[in-house]
């Protein structure tokens, strides 16, 4: 555990962190924001980057955070050989940041109508607290693109499939909105759609009465563009989520995680999450 | 042993019109409350992203197990040669269908897509219950057709055992096929048990029982006394008492069982100690006006064979009964899924560890409520135009 702290308590934005061991991870993140670098200065550091990397280097950038380096061919399916996935580094994620919910409500046409109850969320932003230590944690919250995912499982007329590379949808011509994937999901991350919509996406169609949730933003993957929110965290926030491969052993993800210890959410369910979380 | 003679039920009275108009009627609403609340969207109900299932769920669910349980009293003349309840088998295979085609339209019209019923009849995921489900009620409509066929047709009165046989097998595995619909559901604290599935057949029985004393009761208004001999009450009555019990048996092994493992802890307390709505409608609903009060009734030397005393216990365990379903419904889901054990504050805009709310709007009750009146509307125009009611029996 003390490597992990000391190899990943990167809240500096350090690549394979600073080697601060002290406190819980959660805390080391927040101690080293405030002493490693200036606000202002990192500030710029970091926009400064994401602003070269995006507009610069695109190539590098994917093959960088390890996403899809290359589009894929309309006429050529889905590689089982790949296992799209995302590592989510709580340690970097501001309180109260949401810009990666930002990010793919934007992406994706799924509106804050300002109720919460019944508004698609196909992320959100998960504040925690322990009480007795006092530690804290933020973190995004969306489907978790499992192995063995319930959703899929438990789906009637087989809408909710899963892609050969991992990637986790519904058919949103055969969802004859029963939800019984809903109640099914460990994470609560679908959602259905309960009114009628407008100005949607031609990427992301939607429709009342069906289930939707994360589609790791397929249709940019398949264009070889990184998810919206990844895109997002890493020019404008912490850089907290990475995507990449967990398949190809020479991935960035594949390499961070198996170097620094990771977890899934709800791991007793061993469904193999293709979302894992480290910090937490 | 004379041979049954049947008929259509006739003498109807203004009771019994008055009854299928107010079914008609309510039937009429729900059609138009679904409609709105297709038109509208899901908004207008209240369900949302936590509480999924809702009220017309409930029903549905309701009705579901009651139209298994339902076949119970002609299981038990053809597969266990009881001839007590022969004369009933006929209007136990037909309440039975009309029940299940009642709870299954509820589920249907509460669908998202309920214009893609096609889709759901033409694909399957095999490893979804759910959709095994549809195979055992299209199973069961079919089988217990042919099973009344078997009962009404000259020269088949010997497939009429076998055919019993199949449906009691057929019905045992759709209860449990519903209730598996729970049960297989890992992701939730309260489901996830084997014991939903005989939970489920158990309150089956319960329930199924129950409904055919009320039809017997206010439908077949005008000869009731002559059905309802005291040789058939007093074996009703000793149903209903040993089902009260069974389910109550169930239930507490439930609870038990979930109240032993610590991590289930919280569902428990919630459901059964601190929520002003679970809590109340299991305790008072269930195990009071459901279980306890009904038990006191039939137990009674001098009320537990009387009519009335009979169809207001049926009435107490069907009111009981779907204060149970609410329970396991919408207190299963309505208690936070554990995604971040050991976090004791947790919050986001999902509502994350927090308690799921859920007010029923009144759209997504009437649509249940058809359910009901539908079941009872297709076993009262049935009773009118096929013969599936015995010769009224002298008591003497």
């Amino acid at each position: 555990m003390s490597d992990f702290i000391k190899g990943s308590g990167d809240g500096c934005g350090k690549e394979g962190g600073c080697g601060c061991s002290s406190g819980s991870a959660v805390n080391s993140h927040t101690d080293h924001r405030e002493t490693d670098m200036p606000q202002t200065r990192r500030g710029f550091m970091k926009a400064a980057t994401a602003l070269a990397m995006i507009t610069i280097a695109p190539g590098i950038t994917l093959f960088a955070t390890g996403g899809p380096a290359k589009a894929r061919p309309l006429d050529e399916a889905a590689s089982p050989k790949i296992r799209w996935g995302m590592l989510i580094d709580a340690s970097k994620c501001d309180d109260g940041c949401t810009k990666c919910v930002s990010a793919c409500s934007k992406e994706n046409g799924w509106k804050d109508n300002g109720r919460p109850d019944t508004d698609a969320q196909w992320i959100r932003a998960v504040t925690l607290k322990n009480r007795k230590t006092g530690a804290t944690a933020t973190l995004p919250l969306m489907c978790q693109h499992c192995e063995e995912p319930p959703c899929v499982d438990v789906c009637p007329t087989g809408a909710s499939f899963k892609r050969a590379d991992g990637i986790v949808l519904v058919n949103k011509h055969t969802c004859i909105g029963c939800r019984y994937c809903m109640m099914a999901c460990p994470y609560g991350a679908r959602s259905f759609i309960h009114e009628p919509l407008e100005d949607q996406k031609d990427h992301a169609p939607r429709g009342k009465g069906t289930v939707e949730s994360c589609t790791l933003c397929v249709h940019r993957i398949d264009e070889g563009r990184l998810p919206a929110c990844v895109e997002t965290c890493n020019a404008e926030a912490g850089g907290a989520l990475m995507f990449g491969d967990l398949n190809d052993p020479n991935s960035e993800i594949s390499k961070r995680i198996a170097t620094y210890a990771s977890i899934e959410l709800r791991s007793g369910l061993q469904l193999n999450t293709g979302v894992r979380y480290q910090n937490i | 042993m004379a041979r049954t003679t049947y008929k259509v039920l006739k003498g109807r009275g203004f009771t019994f019109w008055s009854i299928m108009t107010l079914h008609a009627l309510v039937i009429l609403i729900g059609l138009g409350a679904t409609y709105y609340m297709e038109h509208n969207g899901h908004i207008v109900t209240g369900m949302n992203n936590r509480i999924v299932w809702g009220m017309p769920h409930v029903f549905a669910i309701f009705l579901i197990i009651a139209a298994s349980g339902a076949l119970n009293v002609a299981s038990i003349s053809s597969v266990f040669n009881k001839l007590a309840y022969k004369s009933f088998a006929r209007l136990s295979g037909l309440l039975a269908l009309a029940l299940l085609v009642g709870g299954l339209a509820v589920l249907v019209l509460d669908l998202g897509r309920p214009d893609r019923l096609i889709v759901a009849m033409t694909k399957y995921n095999f490893k979804s219950i759910f959709a095994w489900n549809i195979y055992l009620y299209i199973g069961f409509m079919v089988i217990v057709a042919g099973y009344l066929f078997v009962q009404m047709s000259r020269g088949t009165e010997h497939l009429t055992k076998p055919m019993g046989i199949v449906a009691f097998a057929w019905r045992l595995i759709l209860t449990t096929g519903t209730g598996s619909i729970f049960g297989f559901l890992v992701a939730r604290d309260f489901y996830d048990t084997a014991i939903m599935a005989p939970l489920f057949i158990a309150t089956s029985f319960l329930f199924g029982l129950a409904f055919t004393i009320l039809v017997l009761s206010f439908t077949c208004f005008t000869i009731r006394n002559q059905l309802m001999t005291r040789e058939v009450m007093q074996k009703f009555r000793d149903l209903l008492i040993i089902f009260i019990v069974v389910v109550l048996y169930f239930t507490a092994v439930h609870h038990l069982n979930n109240i032993y493992i610590t991590q289930h802890h919280g569902v428990e307390k919630f459901l059964l100690l601190d929520s002003p709505v679970y809590s109340t409608l299991f305790w008072g609903g269930q195990i009071i006006l459901g279980s306890i009060l009904p038990l006191l009734i039939l137990t009674n030397k001098s009320l537990g064979s009387n009519r009335s005393a009979m169809t207001l216990a049926s009435i107490m365990i069907l009111i009981g009964g779907l204060a149970q379903i609410y329970v396991i419904v919408i207190g299963g889901q309505a208690y936070p899924l554990e995604i971040f054990p050991g976090w004791d504050e947790i919050s986001s805009s999902y509502g994350d560890g927090q308690i799921a709310n859920y007010m029923p709007s009144l759209p997504e009750i009437l649509l249940g409520v058809t359910g009901i009146s539908l079941a009872m509307f297709i076993t009262g125009f049935v009773l009118t135009i096929l013969p599936f009611l015995p010769e009224p029996i002298s008591d003497e």
